[in-house]
């Protein structure tokens, strides 16, 4: 179950983040292997190793390569999402902090795959240190000639907003502009950052490419399900012994996670609840975690995989005021630019506040469904949904906790 | 969400008035380097506002307008991208900003008594700056270091595994 480690195995030591560690640790020796390859070869390799998106939306990355137009005669951007905001999620911090490198040459084998001159790498504007820390190793590539020879990377800072991690809000936010998403299609690889084909792709999604050009598809899929391949960083926080990050393959169960890696369950040690995937993952009790972390186990499971960020609950916590938490953020996030998204979760966080402080009605919990449910779909973009999913949940899985507090 | 400010003057937080809003020709030079990185130079617009706050404090009117000249937009434009995003101070800020992460994971580690004694040191509530302008409180969504919650970021820094005894070292620092 704790598979050979990919994506953290140098975490250990100091210098991680060099080029002369990376380098040393067998890193820029699938670069080489890929200059070899036709374009169309490595997306082919990619398609083969089952990698899926592992930002939140879980979408096959080979065949999103493939969506770039063939023979475009303009540029072609790629674009990584370093925009880590989903609640729970801190897996993309230690990337870039401690090997940024793989990020690079990951960046240098998919801007082969589709064509691509230049990219840009959107960090959000709190990650200061890991911007730094990039930032240099970019440098340190630029000086070793890996950049600087038909592919460019710059380095780009956001400035505060969840919504600048959904793909098109990044590409407005990235173009200068606040970051309202757009309605798709066309999609991004059609016409994406500043009206080009653009490919938008997660830090740790990019970082599992070199390990999949050097010991290819065939191995990288077996690490995982017959429908995702490889490993993944999972997040653990809330009420574990030992919260962190932990790589693992994606077909290890919710349960190996939380008490085999994470070391189990404190507060009054009786596990309530887990976040799955990121705050919009859909909430599971916990007689449901005897399932799989990959994508399809977690969707058939009626919740998400998400950014793999794993919430811990015990008995002890209040599951209204869970929501309440994560309502307040919906509300503040929300972009405004969508009328069902706007109204309703500044409504729903209200109405959810006001059961904690025992102000709630009867109505409340069924019109928080009711709202819920009417906006689902409606929107431009995903960020509503993603609020729809911990709306729903906690109260289906936990009506009677929510009832106690409101006053007969 | 609102939040309500009390705002010190300009004066005592130590920052230019608006008449000196102007960048070096150094700064002027790194503006045109960061427009030269992207295929429309208005992608330029976040990393030269950053720049624009660390040198004049806060992105007021007329700092807005200032940046809007040098990107040939409207200062509509760069009004509707400041309030957008919040990394950008529209009034004077302290001269350290503490943010506590007030999401889920901090929520579980006891954020709200963080919080609180934050507020009880410092004399402030969350989204005001303490009366000598050292310090902003804030409480903001997760700054994804959940592992170490509750935590909060002071300035550049990211703070974590708190107690009210490690906060109150932290603010010693601040000065």
């Amino acid at each position: 179950m704790t598979a050979e480690k990919l994506l953290m195995r140098n975490f250990d030591r100091a210098d991680s983040h060099t080029l002369e560690a990376y380098r040393a640790t067998g890193g820029y020796t699938a670069w080489p292997k890929a200059q070899a390859l036709d374009p169309a070869a490595i997306v082919e390799e990619i398609k083969q190793s089952n990698l899926r998106g592992l930002g939140g939306a879980g979408f096959p990355t080979g065949t999103k390569w493939s969506f770039i137009p063939k023979n475009h005669a303009g540029p072609v951007y790629l674009v990584i999402n370093a925009d880590e905001g989903e609640p729970g999620t801190f897996k993309d911090r230690y990337l870039l902090e401690r090997d940024p490198h793989a990020l690079i040459e990951g960046m240098l084998v998919a801007a082969r795959a589709i064509r691509s001159a230049r990219g840009f790498v959107y960090i959000r504007g709190e990650y200061v240190e890991p911007w730094r820390r990039f930032a240099a190793a970019v440098r340190e590539a630029y000086d070793a000639g890996y950049l600087g020879r038909g592919f460019d990377v710059v380095v780009h800072r956001g400035a505060g907003a969840y919504i600048c991690g959904e793909e098109t809000g990044l590409i407005a936010s990235l173009e200068g502009k606040k970051g309202w998403p757009k309605l798709k299609p066309p999609f991004p690889a059609i016409k994406g950052a500043f009206g080009a084909p653009t490919i938008v792709n997660n830090v740790e999604t990019i970082c599992h490419v070199p390990h999949i050009i050097n010991r290819g598809a065939a191995w990288f899929a077996a690490l995982g399900t017959k429908t995702q391949g490889g490993t993944r960083m999972y997040s653990v926080s809330g009420r574990v012994k030992r919260p962190g990050v932990y790589e693992a393959s994606v077909a290890i169960t919710l349960r190996q996670l939380i008490y085999d890696l994470a070391g189990g369950v404190t507060g009054n040690g009786r596990l309530k609840a887990v976040v799955p995937g990121g705050s919009s993952a859909a909430i599971l009790r916990a007689d449901e975690i005897d399932v799989t972390l990959d994508v399809d186990g977690l969707r058939n499971a009626g919740t998400m995989a998400g950014s793999a960020g794993v919430i811990v609950m015990d008995e002890t916590v209040s599951i209204p005021e869970a929501l309440m938490v994560v309502a307040r953020f919906y509300a503040h996030e929300s972009c405004g630019q969508c009328t069902p998204c706007r109204e309703s979760t500044g409504w729903i966080y209200k109405m959810c506040h006001r059961i904690v402080e025992g102000r709630g009605t009867k109505d409340d919990l069924d019109k928080i469904l009711d709202v819920a449910r009417r906006g689902a779909g409606t929107t431009i973009c995903a960020f509503y949904d993603g609020a729809v999913g911990p709306y729903i949940s906690y109260i289906e899985k936990f009506r009677s906790e929510f009832e106690a507090l409101i006053p007969t | 969400m609102s939040s309500h400010a009390r705002v010190p003057s300009a004066a005592h937080a130590g920052l230019a008035s608006p008449a000196q809003v102007t960048f070096s020709p150094a700064q002027l030079a790194e503006v045109r380097r960061l427009q030269g990185l992207y295929p429309d130079p208005r992608a330029a617009l976040l990393p030269v506002l950053h720049m624009a706050q660390d040198t004049f404090g806060y992105v007021s009117l007329e700092v807005e307008e200032y940046v809007a000249g040098l990107f040939a937009l409207s200062p509509a434009h760069v009004h509707e991208v400041v309030t957008f995003y919040t990394l950008y101070f529209q009034t004077p800020k302290g001269r350290h900003v503490v943010a506590v992460c007030h999401n889920l994971s901090c929520h579980l580690a006891g954020a709200r008594a963080i919080i609180d004694h934050l507020e009880a040191r410092l004399g402030v509530t969350v989204g005001e700056t303490t009366d000598d302008g050292r310090v902003t409180l804030q409480s903001v969504e997760c700054l994804c270091a959940c592992e170490h919650a509750p935590m909060m970021q002071v300035d550049e820094r990211y703070e974590f595994d708190l107690t009210p005894e490690k906060v109150d070292r932290i603010l010693e620092r601040l000065r």
